[in-house]
């Protein structure tokens, strides 16, 4: 265990907990400072966001936060697509998934820094 | 409020009838998919489902984590029996996670949304390219 793996883990969970997706964080460092295989990096973010997850959604109920009757639809629908995306990713292997999550990762961040700026500031 | 009466809120049948929105069915079967492709990238595209929904900015990121921590331990279960990864992987990073995680929920309620985006935009800009670069 290293003192760059602790730090990782810690702004991983920072944005797990804000859902910015933390598991950017953790796969982005697998990905691009370790030699770990695409998918087992995907799997180890999924593992690495239970506990996180799980912690975060207790804090936000006892808080009162979570809107049950939308999260829960759409979990349910989630979970169905989570089931079909398994044997696609086996399907579509390693290599071509990590180029599409790059170009993903590209766009989504140019929407968020520069997009729907007038909307963000009224709240 | 208890698990049963949300679901009993939920059901058609206990009290206020409740329509599936088309951007729930499909957006929820896009995020499922794509977050167990990739691993992750549930929660991005949770938040603005949840304020389609219409939840604020800031709610919409703490309910966003709620939606995906089931369909997250599905696909982690998934990968676990087909061996693609071992608990032993994640472990290094969950206790440091965990304590971020904390954090995480404190300084959400303290920090500027639109801020929060710019900075987690610049940093994935910067890692797509690398990753692209690879």
């Amino acid at each position: 265990m290293n003192i760059i793996a602790l730090l990782v883990g810690l702004f991983s969970g920072i944005a797990g907990a804000m859902g910015l997706g933390g598991g950017a964080v953790l796969i982005i460092y697998l990905n691009l400072f370790t030699d770990t295989d695409r998918l087992t990096a995907g799997g180890i973010n999924l593992i690495f966001f239970i506990p996180i997850s799980l912690l975060a959604v207790t804090i936000y109920a006892f808080r009162g936060a979570v809107k049950w009757k939308t999260v829960l639809p759409l979990a349910a629908f989630g979970l169905v697509g989570a089931l079909c995306g398994i044997y696609l990713a086996d399907i579509m292997g390693g290599e071509i998934i990590g180029k599409i999550f790059g170009v993903l990762l590209v766009l989504m961040g140019i929407k968020e820094t520069f997009f729907r700026v007038a909307k963000d500031k009224k709240e | 409020m208890s698990i049963e009466n949300v679901f009993l809120e939920i059901l058609p049948h206990g009290g206020g009838c409740m329509k599936l929105k088309p951007i729930t069915v499909i957006g929820g079967f896009l995020m499922g998919l794509a977050n167990s492709i990739f691993g992750a990238g549930g929660g991005i595209i949770a938040v603005p489902l949840l304020e389609k929904s219409g939840l604020s900015k800031r709610e919409a990121h703490a309910n966003a984590v709620a939606v995906i921590l089931p369909v997250s331990a599905l696909s982690a279960a998934l990968y676990l029996i087909k061996g693609t990864v071992r608990l032993s992987d994640a472990s290094p990073y969950i206790l440091t996670g965990i304590a971020g995680a904390v954090l995480g929920t404190v300084i959400l309620k303290k920090i500027s949304p639109l801020l929060l985006k710019r900075i987690f935009g610049i940093f994935i800009i910067y890692a797509g390219v690398r990753l692209l670069t690879k």
